[in-house]
C-alpha cells in the first residue's frame, strides 16, 4: 500500500483513530507521519497511552464531578501527596496506596478499562501462602463455565457448579 | 561498581556482544509468521512512590534492590547468568543498542534519573528498574511460545517475590502505575509478519477485529510505537479480572486465527498474482543483493518482502534466522556498535547495504553463512 498522503512512498506507519465512535484509518510513509506530527524524530510516536487514558479520565471526572459535592480533584494521597487532578491529568497513580484512597473514583474507570475490578489470578506474598493459587485459577475457570452453562441453558449442571463455586469462596475465606 | 560500567566502544565483551539476541533463531511454533513472544509483568514495591514519582534517594534504593535481585538470580543459578547496568553509565548509542535489541523501551532508554536494566547472556531476559513501574520482567522467546515466555517471567517474578515486598492488594492484585496494567500486570505479546495480509490491503480490517477481541495492535518496537514493515505486535489489553493462562490462552488463539487468515491471503495472492508477487519478491532479492545505500525504511520493507519470498519457495531458501536478525543488526546503533564508533546517517546506508549484500550472499542456496557475517549469529 502507497502512502495516502504522498501518494510516492509505501506506507509503514498504520494511524488508528476513534474519534466519538467514527473509525479512520490512515496508511502514511514515515516522512509524511512525521509531517502531521505522528511521528517524533527517531521515528518514534509522540502520542502515548497516558494521553488516551487521561482523555478517557477527564470525560468520566466530568460526569463525577455532577454528582459528587466534593469534587474528586481535591482529593490527595496521603502517601505521595498525589491529587486526583494529577492522575487525571496524567494517567498515572503515584503509589499504591493512590488505589486506596482513589477508590470509588478508579472503580468505574477499572470497569471501563477492563470490564472487571476483582483481580482471579496469581497472588504475592501472604495472599498467596493463605489461597492457594491453584484454587483462585479454579474459581475462575468455575464462574466461566457457570455462564457458559448458564447461556446454554443447562441450568443442572449449572447448580453443581455454583455449590460448588460457594464451596471455594467458604474455604478460601 | 566496576561491573556497571559499560563496554569498551569496540565492542568486546561478553555483555556488549554481537549476538542480537537468541529469540531471533526463527525456531518454534509457527516460526515462519511468528517472529517471536513476549510476556512482561509490572512489579512495584509497597510503600514506595511509583518511579515516575520517586526522588533521587528513593530512585537509588530501588537501583540497590536490583543489584540485590541480580545477585539473588545469579546464586539460584537456575537462569543463567545476568547483570545489572544502570542506564546512566551507558553511552547513548549503548542504550539505543538495548531498545533495537528489544531488551528496553525507547522511554526507558531515554528518561533520565535512577534507571536500570538487568538482564540476561541470551538477550531474552531483561528486567527493566524503575521505569513506569519499579519492576519490569520481560522474557523474549521464538516463535509462538508464550507459555515458555511466562514460565521464565512468573518464576523469576517468584523469586524476586521472596525478598521483595510487592504492591500487592487481594482486590485489585499486583499495583501498577497505570492501571491499564493492574491485576495480573501481565502484557503478553506476539511480533507476527503479515505482509499478505497487508498486500490485499486487509490489515486494517483485522487490526479492527482485533481490537474488538481485547487486542491491542502495536509497531515493532511495542507500546508506544505504530506497525511498520509488515510487523505487528499483538498484546492482551485486558489484565484484571482474568488469570495469567486464560490471557495467555486467549492471546495465543488470536494469533493463530491472524496466522490463518494470513495464510489464506497468500493463497489468494498465489492464484490471483502469482507472476507480480513472484517478480516482486525476486526484485526485493535483486535490491538487498546489489544496492550500495539502503535506508532502515527500505531495508525493512524490502526484507519483509524477502522473506515473504523465501516462505513462499520462490526465493533461495534463507534462514528465517538470518532474516530476523537482519531487522535488528540493520538498526542505526546496533551498526554503529558494530563500526565501534558513531556514523553520520549517509555512512550507515553505505554499511547497512554492505551487511544485507554480504548476508544474502552467503545465503545464495549454496552453502552456510559466510565469514564475519553479524546476522548468521553464534553458531
Amino acid at each position: 500500500m502507497m502512502c495516502q498522503d504522498c501518494g510516492q512512498n509505501p506506507a509503514t506507519v498504520h494511524i488508528s483513530q476513534n474519534i466519538n465512535g467514527e473509525q479512520t484509518e490512515l496508511y502514511l510513509c514515515a516522512s509524511c507521519a512525521q509531517a502531521r506530527g505522528l511521528l517524533g524524530p527517531g521515528g518514534f510516536p509522540q502520542f502515548s497511552l497516558q494521553d488516551l487514558l487521561a482523555g478517557l479520565l477527564n470525560a468520566q471526572k466530568a460526569g463525577l464531578e455532577a454528582e459528587e459535592p466534593e469534587a474528586p480533584g481535591r482529593l490527595r494521597c496521603g502517601l505521595c501527596g498525589l491529587s486526583y487532578r494529577d492522575f487525571a491529568r496524567a494517567g498515572r497513580l503515584g503509589c499504591s496506596r493512590c488505589y486506596r484512597e482513589f477508590a470509588a473514583q478508579l472503580e468505574p474507570l477499572l470497569r471501563r478499562i477492563h470490564g472487571s475490578t476483582r483481580h482471579t489470578a496469581k497472588m504475592a506474598g501472604a495472599q498467596a501462602r493463605r489461597a492457594p493459587q491453584t484454587e483462585t485459577g479454579d474459581l475462575e475457570r468455575l464462574r466461566q463455565e457457570l455462564q457458559a452453562c448458564v447461556s446454554r441453558e443447562d441450568f443442572e449442571r449449572a447448580a453443581e457448579i455454583r455449590d460448588r463455586i460457594r464451596e471455594l469462596e467458604r474455604k478460601g475465606k | 561498581m566496576g561491573s556497571d560500567a559499560p563496554g569498551p566502544a569496540s565492542g568486546a565483551g561478553p555483555w556488549e556482544t554481537d549476538e542480537a539476541g537468541k529469540w531471533l533463531d526463527g525456531t518454534g511454533p509457527e516460526a515462519g509468521m511468528v517472529v517471536s513472544s513476549r510476556v512482561r509483568l509490572a512489579r512495584n514495591l509497597e510503600g514506595h512512590p511509583f518511579p515516575h514519582l520517586l526522588d533521587q534517594a528513593g530512585g537509588e534504593k530501588v537501583l540497590s534492590l536490583a543489584q540485590d535481585v541480580t545477585r539473588e538470580i545469579n546464586n539460584f543459578g537456575h537462569f543463567g547468568e545476568f547483570k545489572h547496568l544502570r542506564l546512566a553509565s551507558l553511552r547513548p548509542l549503548d542504550r539505543r543498542v538495548l531498545v533495537e535489541k528489544h531488551l528496553i523501551s525507547p522511554h526507558h532508554a531515554e528518561g533520565g534519573g535512577s534507571r536500570g536494566v538487568i538482564l540476561n547472556r541470551e538477550g531474552t531476559v531483561s528486567i527493566m528498574v524503575n521505569e513506569e513501574d519499579h519492576f519490569r520482567i520481560q522474557c523474549l522467546s521464538s516463535g509462538l511460545d508464550l507459555a515458555g515466555a511466562y514460565d521464565v517471567a512468573g518464576r523469576i517474578d517468584d523469586l524476586m517475590g521472596e525478598r521483595i515486598s510487592y504492591a500487592f492488594d487481594p482486590r485489585l492484585g499486583y499495583l501498577t502505575a497505570c492501571p491499564t496494567n493492574v491485576g495480573t500486570g501481565l502484557r503478553a505479546s506476539v511480533m507476527m509478519h503479515l505482509p499478505a495480509l497487508v498486500m490485499t490491503d486487509q490489515a486494517g480490517r483485522v487490526t479492527t477485529a482485533m481490537s474488538k477481541v481485547g487486542v491491542v495492535v502495536r509497531g515493532f518496537f511495542g507500546e508506544g510505537t505504530q506497525a511498520s514493515g509488515d510487523y505487528f505486535q499483538i498484546s492482551n489489553q485486558i489484565t484484571l479480572g482474568r488469570s495469567e493462562a486464560s490471557i495467555l490462552d486467549d492471546l495465543g488463539a488470536v494469533v493463530r486465527e491472524v496466522s490463518r487468515q494470513e495464510a489464506e491471503a497468500r493463497e489468494s495472492l498465489l492464484r490471483g498474482r502469482r507472476h507480480s508477487l513472484e517478480d516482486r519478491v525476486w526484485r526485493a532479492y535483486g535490491v538487498l543483493g546489489s544496492a550500495r545505500i539502503l535506508s532502515t525504511d527500505e531495508a525493512m520493507r524490502l526484507l519483509s518482502e524477502v522473506r515473504l519470498g523465501v516462505e513462499l519457495g520462490f526465493l533461495p531458501r534463507i534462514p528465517i534466522r538470518v532474516l530476523n536478525r537482519l531487522l535488528v543488526v540493520t538498526r542505526p546503533g546496533y551498526l554503529q556498535r558494530l563500526a565501534g564508533r558513531e556514523l553520520a546517517p549517509a555512512d550507515r546506508d553505505l554499511r547497512r547495504a554492505e551487511l544485507v549484500r554480504r548476508a544474502l550472499r552467503s545465503w545464495n542456496g549454496r552453502g552456510g553463512p559466510g565469514r564475519g557475517d553479524p546476522a548468521a549469529g553464534a553458531p
